[in-house]
Parts: C-alpha cells; structure tokens; sequence
C-alpha cells in the first residue's frame, strides 16, 4: 500500500566531474499537480528522467507508483504516462490512426475517440501529424500519454515555444486531467504556468532542491515585505494597509497611480537560483 | 461505436486483462509502419525504382553470353539484384532507426507499456514485404526483357524461399546493429550506404564474382550478401552456371550455415548493442 504517487529520497547522479544531481528528496501525492522549476542545467530534467525510468541513477531511494523505475516492468509503463519534451516522430500518420495505434499498447486503454476529444483534436483527427501545428501536436503528444488511463503523467516543458493564447487552452486540458484525479509531474520554464496548473512547487539550483511549496507562499512569498507605489513615491513595510490609509490622508481621497505587491513568484524564484 | 483498425480490438478487453501479447501489438506495428512507409512517396518510388533502373542499365550494356553455358550475363545480373533487393532491409533499417532515434520515436516507444520486441517484428515484417515486392518487380523484368526463366520445380522454389527469409532477415538485423554507429539521422544515409555499396561491388552483385581478385572474394565469404547472390544463382542460373562459380558448385549448404550463422551473430548483436537513446540524449 502506497501513500505517495513519488517518494525520493537523497537522489544522486553524476556524468563525468559534474553533479547532476546532488541529494534530492521529493514526495508527491496521488493527485497532486506538481511543478519542478529550475534553470536549464539544474538538473531538473536528469531527476524527472529518473523518475520516468529512462535514465540510471547513481545514488538514492526512489519509487514511482510504488516500483522503482530503475528496474521499469510493463505493467509499471502502463500506469505512467509520459509526455516528452520534443518530437517530431510519426509525421505521416493521421491523429486518430497514431492515438488508435498507441491504444493498442495498453490493457485498459481509454477510447481513442474520446481522448482526441478531450485534447480537442476532433476536427484535426483525420489530418496528418505533419499538417499540425506545434500546439496540436503537443495536444497529440498528451493524447498519447493519457491513452492508456495513467495513474500518473510527467509533462516536460510542455508549453515551451506556445503564444499566449494556445497556452491558455493548453492548461484546460491540463486543468482537466487534474480534476479527473490524475496525478502530474510537470516541469516548465514558465513561473505563470507552474502558479496556475501547480498545487505545489520545487525549484532545483544545482542539483539541489532550494525551495518548495505551494506558488502563493514559495520562498516566503505571502509574507515578504510589500511594495507600495503611486505617483511620486514608493515604499517597503511590513504594514501596506497602514502606508495606503495615510497616503490617503496625505492626498485627501483617491492616491494616484497606487498599487501594493508583493514579490511576484518569478521575483522569488531569481532570488533563488542566483548566487 | 466506430470502425476498429486492428481485427484484434474487435472485442473490448475486460478491465482485468492482461497486457496484449507481443505478436498482437508486433502485427499492429507492422501494420502502422507499412502504412507510413507507404505514404513516404518519394522514398518509395526510389526504393522499388533503384534495383530496377539498376537491371535495366546493366541488362542493356552487357548483353555477351558466358562461353559454355547457354546463359547471358544479364541473368547473372538479375540473380545478384534479387540479392541486393534482400539486403534492402540491411539500408533502409539502418537509415530508418537511425532516424527513429533522431525524432524521438524510440525514445517515445521506450515510455510506453510496448514490449520491445513488437517493435522489431514491425520492423522485421515490414522488411519482408518490401524485399518481396522489389524482388516480384526484378523477376517480372528479368522475365519480360531479359530472357529469364522462372524455375519449374519445387525444389527450385524452396531453395528461393529460405535464401530469401535467411537473407532477409540476417541483413535486416544486421541493418538493425549498424543503425546505432551514425551520430545522427543526417550522417545516417552516408555512414549506411557507403559499406552497402561496397558490398554490393565484391560480393558478386554488379561484377561477376569469377572476374574478382581472390582477396576481394574471400573478403566478401565474411558477409551475407556474397552467399545471398550464390543460392539465387542456383536458383534462377540452374545446373548450366554453377561452372562459373568459383568452387564450380553453388555450396548450398554452404550458403545455409553461413546466413543461418548472420541470423543468430545478428541477433546477439542487437541484443548486445541496441540503443534506445540518441548520443545527444546520454
């Protein structure tokens, strides 16, 4: 019986004089939408591969679903779905006939049909992979990661090179996933993607985890000191109500051009992967 | 509800069932590669055009007959192209997982429940089925243009049939152990064709093997190709060519041992090389 989705603890991996990864500990709920952040090289996508059973690891205790994906069994392959960074494979295959083809791989695979309708294919399901754009095959790529009913889903940076608008719909579906109770590891470049989709987030420095937590109060977030800015002015406290009643005061109604912050996630996360 | 493409789903899997076996989802991808080979349209035209044009060059230029046989030199060549056509798996698995490798097919087949070996019964029985159309084609001209008889007995057709399958399958596997040397699909076709060239040169296949040095045909013994070419000549040749052997017969049981022997070195090699991952992945 396992309470954990991803239990790990003191991951280590090494190429050649460089540490990969030095000493990770990680759990994450069945149910749970978590994002790892980290810079390109922090070893973010070495731990998720790991965790995907596509890489060795040279140190540490890990277990997916309760198997260690270092000795990956196919019936542990069919409770995981994964959804890689790039691909740019099966070009001449229609939608429909790739998602069909895949299903084909699982015991209890969802209805083809009914997948490509969730990823909101189904006017493109007969057109070939290659007449896609780059959004619709990423939503290609999430069908064939959730065709086979996965326990658990890793998404790597599934939204990189999106605009704005696909991206929104992109994290629908992702939204939706979750709420079927599907558990999702998600890694991702974007501070607003991980603070929308995430319920919890780890950011790795350097092989290291150097925080973790929920996006609103990452790194101190919620209590940090907060800005208060109108025209003419700014200032640092503890008491942003306080500041704002008497700047009130002081101009006699309406303060112009007043906002409060506090430190945006992406103002915590530079905090923490610089030096 | 709708149409099922695989025969096999035709009844829903009970939620308990086991995984599909190997042969199931080996047949499904077979099924799916031969469709997406197919629809490669450039590259089919040149796959099956290739040996033909080849015969046909060759057929034309040398037309002299071989003294005391009865037989002219462009049967020679279509016997040695029938060869060649079976070692079609050794380039186009060889440039073909390359790229699989490159555009992330592997890598995304490694993360799914798909057993491995379904992925080279594809592979393997797409293989067959393209060599046994270019070698339908090559037997359709040799008959039309260049006087080739199709042999009469059974014995003949056997003969064909294990060379084939033999052939077939120890190239294509060999094509499979040299899929893993080029560092990119880029580099592939240039690392895969240059030895397949060559093979084809000293093993018989454009020059008569009588006419090679003894170093180039000993050099040749060491791979299938040589041996491939030999039971086809048998085949379509007859009792009148084996003269011009080299061992002034076809060594059929020769030829047996010696593709039976690729077929299982070309397996262990697979097994012992393969890569699912591209250099650039680690």
């Amino acid at each position: 019986m396992t309470t954990t989705a991803v239990r790990v603890r003191g991951l280590a991996k090494r190429y050649g004089d460089v540490q990969a990864v030095g000493g990770i500990d990680l759990d994450i709920s069945p149910g749970e939408v978590f994002a790892i952040l980290g810079p390109n090289g922090a070893g973010k996508s070495t731990t998720v591969e790991i965790l995907e059973g596509y890489r060795k690891r040279d140190a540490g205790e890990v277990s997916v679903l309760g198997v260690d994906p270092g000795r990956p069994t196919r019936e542990w392959r069919s409770r995981v779905g994964v959804v890689l960074q790039t691909a740019n494979d099966m070009t001449e295959a229609t939608v429909r006939e790739t998602v069909r083809h895949f299903a084909g791989y699982y015991p209890d695979a969802e209805d083809p049909d009914a997948v490509i309708e969730q990823v909101g294919l189904t006017e493109k399901a007969g057109k070939r992979v290659r007449e896609l754009s780059g959004g619709q095959r990423r939503r290609v790529d999430v069908a064939l990661g959730v065709i086979g009913r996965p326990e658990l889903l890793f998404l790597d940076e599934p939204t990189t090179g999106f605009d704005p608008e696909a991206r929104r719909r992109f994290w629908d579906l992702i939204q939706g996933l979750a709420h079927r109770g599907t558990t999702i590891v998600l890694t991702t470049h974007y501070l607003d993607e991980a603070e929308a989709l995430a319920d919890r987030v780890a950011v790795i420095a350097k092989g290291r985890i150097v925080a973790e937590g929920e996006p609103a109060t990452l790194g101190g977030r919620a209590t940090a000191k907060a800005t208060v800015r109108w025209a003419g002015g700014s200032l640092e406290t503890d008491t942003p109500t306080r500041a704002v009643r008497e700047l009130s005061e002081r101009f006699d109604g309406e303060v112009p051009e007043l906002t409060v912050t506090r430190p945006s996630l992406e103002d915590v996360y530079l905090g923490l992967i610089g030096d | 509800m709708s149409e099922t493409v695989a025969p096999a789903s035709a009844a829903p899997a009970p939620a308990s069932a086991g995984p599909p076996s190997v042969i199931r989802v080996g047949l499904s991808r077979a099924a799916f590669e031969t469709r997406m080979f197919f629809r490669e349209k450039d590259a089919v035209i040149f796959t099956f055009s290739f040996p033909i044009v080849l015969l046909v060059i060759f057929g034309s230029i040398f037309k002299a007959e071989l003294e005391g046989t009865g037989l002219n030199v462009s049967q020679l060549y279509v016997a040695g192209l029938i060869g060649s056509a079976a070692m079609t798996g050794f380039q186009n698995l060889g440039i073909g997982i390359a790229g699989d490798r490159d555009d992330g097919t592997l890598k995304r087949l490694a993360g799914t429940p798909m057993p491995p070996a379904a992925y080279f019964v594809g592979k393997a029985l797409n293989t067959l089925l393209v060599s046994a159309v270019q070698v339908a084609i090559l037997l359709a001209i040799g008959v039309a243009m260049f006087e080739l008889e199709l042999p009469s007995a059974l014995s003949d057709w056997l003969t064909f049939a294990w060379v084939f399958v033999l052939g077939v399958l120890g190239s294509s596997l060999l094509g499979i152990a040299v899929s893993s040397l080029p560092r990119s699909a880029k580099s592939a076709s240039a690392v895969i064709a240059m030895p397949f060239v060559v093979l084809q040169f000293i093993s018989g296949v454009f020059i008569p093997i009588s006419q090679l040095p003894e170093w180039v045909t000993r050099v040749a013994s060491f791979f299938p190709l040589k041996w491939m070419c030999q039971g086809f000549r048998s085949v379509f040749l007859g009792d009148g060519g084996a003269t011009l052997e080299l061992a002034k017969s076809y060594e059929l049981d020769r030829v047996a041992l010696i593709l039976g022997a690729w077929v299982v070195g070309g397996l262990v090699l697979c097994l012992t090389t393969f890569r699912w991952k591209g250099r650039r992945d680690g």
